[in-house]
Parts: structure tokens; sequence; C-alpha cells
């Protein structure tokens, strides 16, 4: 190693020590708490507050939360879910660092989960297991990157706005998801919208020592680890690489990366894909990993919860693992947790949106108060200047 | 009721002003936009306030209706001193302000427009028709009340602009450089407006550049120049003075020579030419040919450009800000495509070639945005500096970045150029603008330079930093680089270039030799005076 010690905020990646000046300066530990612990605080905080409204006892309900994602067998469950979630997650930050709003994931995993679990029953047969899960995996990828296309296209070209292309493409592939499923995937053994079932031996091994002597399920599937091999290769792809800095000059300003000579179409496309391929790998871990199968009625909207999560952890690739686990946690414990208390199991998802609510509130109050800091990379740099003499 | 009756026009000059700005100050960070102002309007009388961009006009009016809050100094109506602190506030005072660019929604009629400010549950239309008829008939104004404010003439939405500034019966009208989009048609109606203004009693303050239009249409004019009143022309002066002997004591208040000391002023241009002033028989390093750049949304564009810029020469480019030099530098660059024309480097054509290309071949573009577009403000300074050699050796190898080589290279920029910033990882937002300056300049100047297009090089700063980037401008030119100075301080284009050619609405409307007769030129045809 040549580099210097000296050298850590240059690789550290720069929303990570994101004070600003400012009248008020938050520390980078004041910064962490206001803008990644304290939205989730107050969430949970006013989840209480509705559970005893209704007539719940909070305490209860999160011990629940607890024991209904970790204990028994169901540490497993809460691990599993973190390889979608953490990929998706991935997906969105390489957009999100290069500003582009990439908000079809949930289409784009629908799809390329209709399509391997479709075509994946035909394959094992032909197939060794790894080659046939490798090329299930790329398969995912490439059909969900594809599903970014028109919208990439349309953002390079045209230079409409993604947010409204990828939302309506995700209405879009979540239809043309469920019309595989009935048509051409569907299961002619039985009348239920669904695909065939892949065969247990052809679904992702387990991680070894993953076993649990309460459950027959073999074990963690290594979809969690590729999940996490992700994510560092994400984190080093922005951190490291060139590749990464011209995502991050444009995610900072199309009129910067311009200027740079930066070839800003090729990079919005390029951005699409590496978005959309991470997402197709996410649906191929659940897949693969857990499901076996797809029912034409299934859309987990994983999508949509991971949202918040990104932006607490401010777009860091590694830095949202936690979050990530928490996620898990809080999905696959809050159906137990909900179930016991007489709730829907979507109180977790009303958890999520107080969680994104409190995250605005959050970011309001730290630019009226000038302290600072954004959930989005560069955005508080952008003010400094004073708007015009003369 | 202890003042005088609002109603009796008050021309004479027993009575307070209508308004008094007195000591009025406002700084932005690193702009003085106002040093100490101080200006009275009568009733009945039109003030304008001719300045270059950047002179101070706009802030001075905008804390005049509310906009901004001055730093220091009153502002006085009919004597009484106010506390404007908000434009609802300023238009309760009686003081109306039609802006340079339209307020009006297109969408809606004229009535409509009207009311937009209405407060209450329910629209009275009737009474806003009347009340139409009544301000239209006092200006010999007709509008026609129904129509879709979007298909009027330019000329009839700035009428209905005054109409609306003069909704509230306002006692102050402030026109914000109101000649800027109309044809001489729409000019002349709008004196005729003035004049019935002025008849009503009515205090008008005129912002405008253009020293014809503050000759014939007002009564007085206070000239502003980098923040400060540099002179005023009283009534006296403008009633019995020639339209030349006007025209050439306000170039000369607006751009810096005081007229009372005219043969000094002219020996020091002379010296300072004499130092700066090199032979150039040199080969064309930079041609433009009938470049013509399409106008993006509120621009000018650039229209059939031609110039020559000869090797190791300073070409300036002057003009009033927004005349197309954004759009025409950043076709040089090769930020913008051409509509028509060519661009040639040493007599190659690179009009196909893109930024990256054109920026290995050594032309460089160093922007005027240096916040928004020059520089990343959350990225490191080292980063900044190699921002337009991404994925190039030394400091990327196969893709990966070599941290050391950065940070050496950074080094090294940052002593050459006198950078203050802590350390080469500090965050370039946390830097002075000055500063911020000088890392673009070593970005640019890297590698090799050639022909380099500076933007307002030394916009917003300070003194001292302004001095060295001249100064390096001028070092690199002492060493064969070609440079493009595109500015709109006068003065700074007279320091350094050897040719100044001036553009107006797109279009290079002269080129000048710069020399001790080349400040009035310049400034003829910067203020579309006759052409010299």
């Amino acid at each position: 190693m040549t580099e210097t010690t000296a050298t850590t905020e240059l690789r550290e990646p720069p929303h990570l020590s994101d004070a600003t000046p400012g009248r008020a300066q938050l520390g980078r530990v004041g910064d962490f708490l206001l803008r990644s612990i304290l939205p989730l605080v107050l969430a949970v905080g006013t989840g209480s507050i509705v559970l005893v409204a209704i007539g719940v006892d909070p305490i209860q309900y999160y011990k629940d939360v607890y024991s209904g994602g970790v204990q028994f067998a169901a540490w497993q469950d809460s691990l599993m879910r973190v390889a979608p979630l953490l990929l998706i997650a991935v997906g969105l930050i390489v957009a999100f660092r290069a500003g582009i709003w990439n908000l079809g994931m949930d289409g784009q995993f629908l799809l390329a989960a209709a399509v391997i679990s479709g075509i994946g029953s035909r394959f094992e047969e032909h197939l060794p297991n790894t080659i046939n899960l490798v090329v299930l995996f790329l398969i995912a990828g490439a059909v969900a990157a594809a599903w970014t296309i028109v919208p990439a296209v349309l953002k390079a070209r045209y230079e409409l706005n993604e947010i409204i292309t990828t939302l309506m493409m995700t209405f879009i592939g979540i239809n043309l998801a469920q019309i595989l499923v009935k048509g051409p995937f569907q299961d002619p053994s039985t009348t239920t919208p669904q695909t065939r079932a892949l065969d247990f031996s052809a679904l992702l091994p387990s991680i070894p020592g993953t076993e649990s002597s309460t459950r027959r399920w073999p074990g963690v599937h290594v979809g969690v680890v590729v999940a996490l091999i992700a994510a560092f290769v994400v984190w080093f792809l922005l951190s490291r690489t060139s590749l990464g800095l011209r995502l991050q000059v444009l995610g900072a300003s199309t009129r910067s990366a311009r200027h740079m000579g930066l070839d800003v179409p090729r990079l919005i496309i390029v951005t699409f894909l590496l978005s959309g391929m991470f997402v197709g790998f996410a649906a191929a871990t659940e897949i693969l990993g857990v499901k076996g199968y797809q029912r034409a009625d299934w859309d987990p909207a994983f999508g949509l919860s991971v949202v918040p999560l990104v932006f607490l952890a401010r777009l860091h690739p590694i830095g949202v693992i936690p979050y990530v686990v928490l996620l898990s946690l809080a999905s696959i414990g809050g159906d137990y947790a909900a179930q016991n208390a007489g709730l829907t199991p979507k109180f977790t998802l009303l958890l999520v949106g107080l969680t994104l609510i409190y995250m605005a509130l959050t970011e309001w109050i730290a630019r009226r108060a000038e302290l600072g800091g954004s959930y989005f990379p560069g955005a508080s740099y952008r003010r400094q200047r004073a708007s015009g003499t003369g | 009721m202890t003042t005088g009756s609002p109603t009796k026009p008050a021309i004479d000059g027993s009575e307070h002003p209508a308004v008094e700005l007195v000591q009025i100050t406002k700084e932005f960070p690193g702009v003085l936009a106002n040093d100490r102002i101080s200006l009275s309007v009568r009733r009945g009388e039109v003030l304008c306030l001719l300045g270059e961009n950047g002179a101070g006009k706009s802030t001075l009016m905008n804390i005049l209706s509310g906009m901004l809050r001055p730093d220091g100094g009153e502002v006085k109506l009919d004597g009484r001193g106010v506390d404007i602190d908000s434009p609802k506030h300023a238009i309760r005072l009686g003081i109306g302000m039609v802006y340079q660019h339209t307020s009006l929604v297109p969408q809606l009629t004229v009535l409509e427009n009207l009311m937009l400010g209405e407060s209450g549950m329910r629209l009275n239309a009737a009474d806003a028709e009347a009340r139409l008829r009544e301000l239209g008939g006092s200006l010999g104004l007709d509008v026609d009340p129904r129509a879709t404010t979007g298909t009027l003439a330019l000329g009839q939405q700035q009428q209905l602009e005054i109409i609306k500034a003069l909704w509230r019966g306002s006692k102050v009208l402030i026109l914000d450089e109101p000649t800027s989009m109309l044809t001489p048609k729409g000019v002349e109606e709008l004196e005729q407006i003035l004049a019935r203004l002025k008849g009503q009693g009515l205090a008008v303050v005129f912002i405008t550049h253009k020293l014809h239009e503050a000759i014939s249409m007002s009564d007085r004019v206070a000239i502003l120049s980098q923040g400060r009143l540099v002179g005023a022309i009283e009534p006296d002066e403008l009633r019995s003075a020639t339209h030349d002997e006007l025209q050439e004591r306000i170039v000369a208040l607006m751009f810096g020579r005081h007229a009372s000391q005219p043969a000094v002023a002219e020996l020091a241009a002379e010296a300072e030419w004499g130092r700066s002033r090199r032979v150039l028989d040199t080969e064309p390093a930079l041609e433009l040919e009938g470049v013509t750049v399409e106008p993006g949304m509120g621009e000018i564009g650039a229209r059939e450009v031609s110039l020559v810029v000869l090797e190791g020469e300073i070409m300036g480019i002057a003009g009033v800000d927004g005349n197309g030099q954004r759009e025409l530098a950043e076709a040089i660059a090769g930020q913008r495509s051409l509509a028509a024309g060519d661009v040639r480097l040493f007599g190659h054509s690179i009009a196909r070639f893109k930024v990256a290309q054109r920026e290995k071949l050594g032309l460089r573009y160093v922007t005027d945005d240096r916040i928004h577009e020059g520089t990343i403000g959350s990225l490191s300074v080292a980063l900044n500096m190699v921002l337009k050699r991404i994925g190039k050796r030394p400091f990327w190898e196969r893709g990966r970045i070599r941290y050391a080589a950065i940070l050496s290279r950074a080094r090294e920029l940052i002593g050459r150029f006198q950078i203050r910033t802590p350390t080469p990882e500090t965050r370039v937002a946390t830097l002075s603008g000055g500063n911020v300056q000088k890392v673009v300049l070593a970005r640019e100047l890297s590698f090799d330079p050639k022909v380099v297009v500076y933007s307002k090089p030394t916009y917003g700063l300070d003194v001292m930093t302004t001095r060295s980037v001249r100064q390096t401008i001028h070092q690199q030119a002492r060493e064969g680089v070609t440079s493009i100075v595109i500015s709109t301080d006068l003065e700074e284009l007279l320091d350094l270039c050897d040719r100044i050619a001036v553009i107006s609405r797109g279009r290079i409307v002269g080129v000048v030799e710069n020399g001790p007769s080349a400040q009035q030129r310049v400034g003829e045809l910067m203020v579309g005076g006759k052409a010299a």
C-alpha cells in the first residue's frame, strides 16, 4: 500500500462526512444521530402510540417482533430476507448516487422473478445445478435491466423525468409478470395461477452451519452471501473506480458532468442497467432461494420499503446493511407479532411509512435551522451561493 | 392626516421626497452589492438608475420593493422612516414594481391576472373591470380584460404589468429594465405612459443600462458602478447639455474615469497599455466562422459569430450579461452543438469533437459558474483537480483510482496556484469563492493548455484574488497560451486584452484594438450608441 494515512477523507465516500459550513455545525456523530437514528426512534415511538390507541400493548408487540424474527428458526427467515432487500438497496444506491431516481424496482423485480420461475424448471433437466443457478441469476439480472431501458433512453435522449417513466413501467411490469405466470409459465398440473415449482435440489444451496435443529429447512441460502458481496462490490465501484466517480459527478450535477466532458447519455443508460441488474439478482435470490415458484398474485413490494433505508444510510452500500437486517427482522417478526396482536401484517409498513415521514421532517427542520448535511449527497452544497446581485 | 394630501401632485422641492434612500448597504458573500448609496426621488419625477450589470441597481430596487432587506441604511417614504420587510408590505406602502421578467400567468386572462393579488373569499370581477378601465383610461391604454395574457404582444404585457403594479394605488413605481423586451414602438409607448404617470404625481424609478434611454426618458440620472453611486446628472444639466455631451459624461462616470481629470487617466492608461502590449505576428489559434447556437430557455443564443484569435493573443469579449456569451463559450468548449458554422483550432475543424477531445487538444474552458458547473462541492480539492481526466493515467490505472498520484498532483497545484485549503482532501464546498476559482484555474491550466476561454474569471472575487487571477491570465499569455476573456467588467478587459470584441444580442457588433480610445469605443458599442 503506497497510500498514506492522510488520505482517509479522500477515500471516504464524500457523503459520509457530510458536515457543511453552516451556522450551527453538527459533527459527524450529531449528524448521524439526527438523520440516521432519530427518525427510526420517532417512528417506533409513534407506532407505540398507535398500538396503545387500538388497545395493543406495545411492549408485548415489539417483544413479539423480536421473538418472531429471531427465536426458534425464525432467524433463518430473517437472514434470508436480507438477500433480496439488500440487493434492491444496492441497486437503488447505484442509481441514486448518480442522481437517477429509479423507482421502478418492483416491476423490474417481479418481471425478473416471473421469467426465471417460468423457465427455471425447463432448464434444470439439461444443465448441472451450479451452472443452472448462475445462468438463471444472469437471466434475472438481464430481464430486470432490460425493463429499465425504456426509462433510461427516454431520460438520456429526451431528458424525460425518470420518476414518472419508471413508475409507469413498474405498473406495466407487474401486470406483465401476472400475464406470464397465468399464461406461458402456468403450471399445467394445477388450476391455481402459478408457475411450476422448481425441484428442491435445484434451489440455491445453504451456507454450511446455518441449519436449524428445529426445522427441516436446510439452512440459510447462499443468496445472502451474494448480496453481501454485491454490497462490497458496489462500495468498491463507487469509491475506487473511474466509473464510480463519473456516477458521482453525474449525481452532483448534470451540468458539471457535461462540463467535465462526461458522456452523460451513456452514463445514464449504464446506471439504469446496473441498477436494474441488481434488482434482478434480488428476484433471483428470492425465487431460487426461498420460493421456488411464483404465484400470479405475489407482489412483496420490497422495493418501496427499501427506499427509506437507503436514505437513512446516506446511500452507502455498506452502511445500509444494518438497516436491511433491521427491516428483515421487522418484517418477518412483524408478521408474527401482528398475528398475535390480531392486527394486519401491514403494520410493519406503517412503521416504514412513519420513518419516511420523520425523515422528511428531519430534513426540513435541519434545513430551516441550517444544520448542514442532507439525505441527498451534494444537495446541501448547492444553496451556498447568494442568489444574484445587480 | 399630518402629511400632505396624496392627491395633489407636488413637484416643488419644499416637500419631502416621495422616496429617500439613506446610506443603503447590502452585502452578499464576497460582493458588496450596495455600498452606502443615498438617493431620492420626488413626486412627478422620473429617476433613471444607470449602470452595468452587477452594478447594484436591481439589489437597490429589491430593497425598496421588500424583496431584500438592507444590511445598513434607511428607507424613507414621504420623510418617514419605514422598515419594509416583505413585498406585501411594500405594496401596502404604495410601492409598485415591474420586474424585468414577466410575473404574469400566460394562461389566465388579463382580468384574472390583475385579481391574483386580491384577498378575500370572492373575486369581484365587475369592480376589477371598473378599476382596469379607470387605470387604463388614465394611462391612455386600452386593454381587453378578457384577452388571454399569453396572446398579448410583449409591449401590451408590459403595460399590463404596469397596471398591475399600480392596481393598489401606488405612489412609487419601479421599472426594472423595462425596455429590454420592447420594440422601438413599444419604447415610444412606454415613454408616453411615463409622461402620464409623471403628470399624475407618481415618483418613477427606471432601471436601465442603455444610455440613450436614460437621457431621453428621465428627469434625473443616477449612475451606479460596482455597488457605489459614482455620479448623478441633475435635471438642469440634462435639459441644457446636448445628447453627445451627456453620453460622453455618462460613459466616463460609468466606466470609472472621472471627467474632471481626463489627462491623468489617459496617461495612466497609456503607460499600462505600453507594458501589456505585445507584438502579435502569429498564426490564428482559434477561428470561429459563422458560429450559430440555438438559444435554450431564456437565452439569446449566438448568431453568426466570426472571430479570429491569434496565437498568444488575449481577445476580450465585452457585453452586457446574457447576450449570448455563455452560449458562445459553451459552443467553443464543445458543451453545445453548433446549429451552423465552424470552430477551428490551429486550422483544423473541431466542430465534431466532444468536450473531452477538445480538452485533450489543449482547449480549455474556465466557466463562470464555478460553484454549480466548474466544481463538485461535495468532492475534495484533489479530486476536483482531475475531474476532466477521470479514468486517465496516471490518476487511474485500469479503472482503479490511484490516490497517491492524485494527491501529489494536487499538492503541486495547490502550491503553484497558492490555493488556501487546509488539506488537498478538503471538500471544495468549504473553500472561499476565490480559492474555488483557483482550483478551477489549476485544473484547466494543467497539461499543456493552448487556447483557454475564461468566462467572467474574476466575477464576485475580492480585490487580491482578482489581481492574482489576472496575473495568471497574463502569465499564461506570455507563455504563448491563447486566451479569450469574456467579461462584463470593461476595466478588466482593458487591463488584459489585446483586442476587445463586443457582443450584443448574440452577435459580435464590433472588434476594437485595445488602446487609449478603446474604452470610449467599447463603451459606445456596449450601450448601443453609434459604432466607432
